[in-house]
């Protein structure tokens, strides 16, 4: 009932938003407000549903069967369905809010209606994408949000940039709809069936090359969706263009839709999982995790660097979805259900604090007009809040303690941990030095966010735009408030939202673990396994508000009389600091640059023109590259030999009708002899 | 998850008290073995209530962050002290958080020493804040290794039940798979404190300084929590090196006065001669080019790996 009336707010807000279009400000609150009120209807009847520990929500309904039997659309909600119902309506809720204010800033430039309208249909068709029941309904909403994603990349078409990128997106997301759909078709064609229901378990009647051969097929497409390395090129070339609302969307929820097709593609069609499944989706989890933060590390573009960092989250919530297929193929169905958690906890927790950077990175965008944080700086003293909730979302992508990073990523290492003792050949060396990368990423991740933070909000700012930057509107800090709030929830009561994992956990591997996992205000793991270890978050920000009086103590019994100065920053007997004496993005991950060179394979070129000592020179260029390594070594020769048989290929296409006739007719002998 | 009050409100005590008095020792220490005569060992105790007392003067460019930060690094650093045990084993807040919270706990407190270093505008502290992560996250993965490799052992991520659990088998001791982690947890520890070879604890305004970079704005009462904060983790990862991974003498839960009285005894001179190898290392030591700095730390990388597979084959 609740989600039937939020896909109406959605269709509402669409229809509403394209009707006023003449009308802008009408539009941007009409459009953004129902699809806020979808928000909240989603949120409500998703959280009801899983709390209510219900297995399946909605029971399959056909909304429509075509002429042809068999071409139906039918949707239901089991409890998975519901979590990521939940996810996306939750940080559609957020962004609708932030967009009521940012959608000003298009006004009288670009059409705020149509920006609406998308908006609405993106919330709807992904929606719909995590309640199809049937493949037609599937494939039609997965590719409807494709397209549509696609227009709001290229959003600000004249900008060049932004048409590059949105081609480059239009070619992954087809080749992503390709491998699905190729993969759907195999298991659809063993079921005799298109719907879900009759998929389920579907692997057992394949034959092993077939599964696995489908397996493949889903990994690369689901895979493209998310944005696994080495599938991810599009993925930092197609969300930082895109207006920042949808960016927060993109990142946040788009990507997860890959997550989810892999969840019920592998837990529920493709029965047993062989070991290599488990392992390879662990493998690729971890080369995502580390090579995503690395590039993030070198980015100076605020949107791009927050791209990869939602590659670097895919890779960790891949590591927890790998694992857990490798437990379920060892028969450990507890710490499957574990890691399962874990993964899908970090999930969520990727959406709430992506989002939140994305959205907090659209009110830096705005105030300064800029995404190169080389000119930004000095935004904490103009941005309070803004930097204050974007400080909130660098901590928790940072997986420190005690905010929700910290949590998933805590299941995650005991996930992997645990699994040294499931197996005794020598795959099991994997789970801890994929921890270990795994610790790698989080420390890299924590020094890309005191370069993000720090270069953007801190220090003195870097260009006049930085100078003159304004706090943004209230919806927008709202927006960002929400999500903050979920940070901080998700972070300290994992105890009471691991409840909602129940179901999901129930369906997936058949145990539910938030009894076993919860203890008090903690998560503990004696319990569920043979191994254990504990952590409470919330005790542990207690505690610290327990301990603050130690230093306010010793403050009041020295330091009483002592006063407080604003002078200068030391600045070794110069003549005052400019910005340019600050350290810059590029410097400050210089010293990373250079380890990783082998990856990185910088260049630099610096000319210098002087007039008598090389020290001090008149005019100064300085040139740095990097070599994207995917993309000269990978995707361009590929490029080139496609073109090249292209080029062959050619020599079919003659233009004469009778040649055409010819290929007609062979194709047809070559297909009856197939099938006979 | 009940508190036990006297063994919280002792190791609060003891972390607070011990900890700049260490600092002192390898001071002084080091001045010795130099042929210097050294500032006494309580010395900083002296150095920090001066600080407190003193007049704070904050740069004109610095935000709210920057008056934030002291405060994470101090409280971060005593959480995770309480989370180590350190004169018996069940530490006060164990049930709050293992081995993976102590980590994280002091990597939120480096966190926003690093941004407090960035604060202030001055190109010393970026330099510092950005050697600072550096090293830190080239370090990181050798110590959840090293750490793995105990806690798989004890099959726990629990700080005291691996303690326990070493224990216990007395053979496990010298286990090629601990001494290996235990070799690994002294590099990262050298990287993690700021001693030589990564980093000089001495210097003050030069261009090679790691830590004392982030510090350089810092003065009075903030600057005397940074700095008590560095030594109290200082304490911490010495704790857990001793502790965790040489659990000899170690009291129990339920220790009879006796008992925690070996403990303790035991405690202070295993950290003693752990601070005195420290001293012969930075001692005798050239500070390292920072670009050396990933061998030093792969190497401790491939120790902890090398302890993981010797784990994998003796078991």
């Amino acid at each position: 009932m609740l989600l039937t009336f939020a896909l109406w707010a959605y269709v509402a807000g669409m229809a509403g938003a394209l009707v006023l279009q003449r009308a802008e400000r009408l539009a941007n609150v009409l459009g953004f407000g129902l699809a806020a009120l979808g928000g909240v209807c989603g949120v409500v009847f998703s959280v009801s549903s899983l709390a209510a520990g219900r297995a399946v929500t909605i029971a399959p309904v056909t909304l429509w069967s075509g002429p042809i039997p068999d071409v139906r659309l039918v949707v239901e909600a089991d409890a998975l369905s519901c979590f990521f119902v939940l996810i996306v309506s939750l940080v559609g809720l957020a962004i609708s809010v932030f967009s009521l204010g940012y959608a000003r800033t298009y006004y009288g430039r670009k059409n705020v209606g149509v920006l609406a309208a998308v908006f609405n249909a993106l919330l709807l068709v992904t929606t719909l994408v995590f309640i199809a029941g049937n493949l037609w309904m599937f494939l039609i909403a997965w590719e409807l949000m494709a397209l549509l994603a696609y227009g709001m990349v290229s959003f600000e078409h004249e900008d060049r940039e932004a048409r590059q990128a949105g081609v480059l997106y239009f070619i992954m997301s087809h080749l992503d709809a390709a491998c699905i759909l190729l993969g759907f078709l195999m298991l659809a064609q063993a079921a005799g069936d298109f719907s879900f229901a009759s998929l389920r378990g579907i692997g057992a009647k394949l034959s092993p090359q077939q599964r696995d051969a489908a397996f493949m097929l889903f990994v690369i497409g689901f895979g493209i969706k998310a944005g696994a390395v080495p599938l991810h090129i599009w993925l930092p070339v197609a969300h930082p263009v895109a207006p920042s609302n949808i960016s927060a969307l993109m990142s946040g929820v788009l990507i997860k839709t890959g997550i989810y097709g892999l969840v019920r593609v592998c837990f529920e069609f493709l029965g047993p999982p062989p070991m290599w499944w488990g392992a390879s989706l662990l493998a690729a989890g971890t080369v995502s995790a580390v090579l995503g933060v690395l590039y993030a590390l070198m980015e100076h573009d605020l949107k791009r660097l927050l791209a990869y960092h939602s590659i670097e989250n895919i890779g960790i919530i891949l590591m927890g979805i790998g694992a857990a297929l490798m437990f379920l193929h060892t028969g450990h169905a507890v710490l499957a259900s574990l890691a399962l958690i874990a993964g899908l906890y970090h999930t969520i927790n990727h959406a709430v604090f992506k989002a939140l950077l994305f959205l907090g990175a659209g009110a830096v965008l705005h105030a300064t007009h800029t995404r190169n944080m080389e000119e930004m700086g000095g935004l904490a003293k103009r941005m309070r809040w803004t930097s204050l909730f974007f400080l909130v979302g660098a901590v928790a992508i940072s997986a420190l303690p005690p905010l929700n990073g910290f949590v998933s990523e805590w299941l995650t290492y005991q996930s992997l941990l645990q699994g040294f003792g499931t197996t005794t050949s020598l795959v099991r060396l994997m789970f801890p030095l994929g921890g270990a990368m795994l610790a790698l990423t989080g420390a890299l991740a924590a020094a890309c966010f005191v370069k993000a933070f720090g270069i953007t909000f801190l220090a003195q700012p870097r260009s006049d735009h930085a100078r003159n930057a304004h706090e943004a509107s209230l919806p927008v800090l709202i927006g960002q408030g929400v999500l903050t709030a979920a940070c901080v929830f998700l972070g300290l009561f994992p105890t009471a939202f691991l409840k909602l994992l129940d179901p999901l956990t129930q369906q997936l591997t058949g145990h539910q673990l938030s009894q076993q996992l919860t203890l008090a205000n903690g998560l503990v793991l004696s319990d569920a396994t043979a191994q254990g270890g504990t952590v409470s978050t919330l005790g542990i920000t207690l505690m610290a508000v327990y301990l603050l009086p130690v230093p306010l103590a010793l403050w009041a019994m020295f330091g009483r009389k002592a006063r407080t100065r604003i002078a200068p920053t030391w600045d070794c007997g110069q003549r005052g600091l400019t910005p340019q004496m600050e350290y810059t993005a590029t410097g400050f991950s210089k010293p990373l640059r250079m380890i990783f060179k082998a990856l990185f394979r910088p260049r630099r070129e610096v000319q210098r023109e002087y007039d008598f000592s090389p020290y001090f020179a008149t005019t100064l260029r300085f040139e740095s590259h990097m070599e994207e390594v995917f993309q000269t070594r990978f995707y361009r020769p590929v490029n080139l030999w496609l073109l090249r048989l292209s080029r062959r290929l050619r020599a079919l296409q003659a233009g004469s009708l009778q040649a055409y006739l010819i290929y007609v007719f062979i194709t047809l002998v070559a297909l009856l002899l197939f099938a006979s | 998850m009940n508190l036990d009050p006297l063994n919280f409100l002792g190791q609060t005590l003891a972390l607070l008290l011990l900890a700049p008095l260490l600092s002192g020792c390898i001071k002084n220490w080091k001045a010795k073995l130099q042929n210097r005569r050294g500032p006494r060992p309580w010395q900083v105790y002296f150095d920090i209530a001066k600080f407190l007392r003193k007049d704070m003067v904050i740069s004109e460019h610095a935000s709210w962050v920057f008056s934030f930060a002291p405060y994470v690094v101090f409280l971060t650093a005593l959480l995770a002290g309480l989370m180590v045990p350190m004169i018996n084993a069940p530490a006060p807040l164990r049930l709050f958080g293992g081995v993976l919270a102590v980590v994280g706990l002091l990597a939120l407190g480096r966190f926003f020493l690093a941004l407090g270093g960035l604060d202030p505008a001055s190109a010393f502290g970026g330099m510092g804040s950005s050697r600072e992560m550096t090293i830190s996250a080239i370090a990181e993965p050798a110590m959840m290794l090293a750490i793995f490799t105990v806690a798989i052992t004890a099959g726990s991520t629990d700080l005291s039940q691996i303690a326990q659990s070493t224990q216990s088998a007395t053979w496990k001791l010298l286990n090629p798979a601990h001494v290996l982690a235990f070799a690994a947890m002294f590099v990262v520890l050298l990287a993690e404190t700021g001693r030589i070879p990564v980093d000089n604890p001495a210097t003050h305004l030069e261009l090679t300084m790691i830590h004392e970079a982030m510090l350089l704005e810092y003065s009075g009462r903030y600057l005397a929590f940074m700095e008590w904060g560095a030594s109290i983790k200082q304490l911490v990862l010495m704790t857990l090196l001793v502790n965790v991974f040489f659990p000899v003498g170690l009291a129990g839960p339920q220790a009879s006065v006796a008992a925690l009285g070996i403990s303790l005894a035991a405690y202070l001179a295993k950290l003693l001669a752990l601070s005195a190898v420290v001293v012969v290392v930075e001692t005798t030591n050239a500070k390292m080019r920072l670009f050396r700095v990933p061998d030093l730390l792969s190497t401790a990388f491939v120790l902890a790996a090398l302890a993981l597979l010797s784990t994998f084959l003796f078991q």
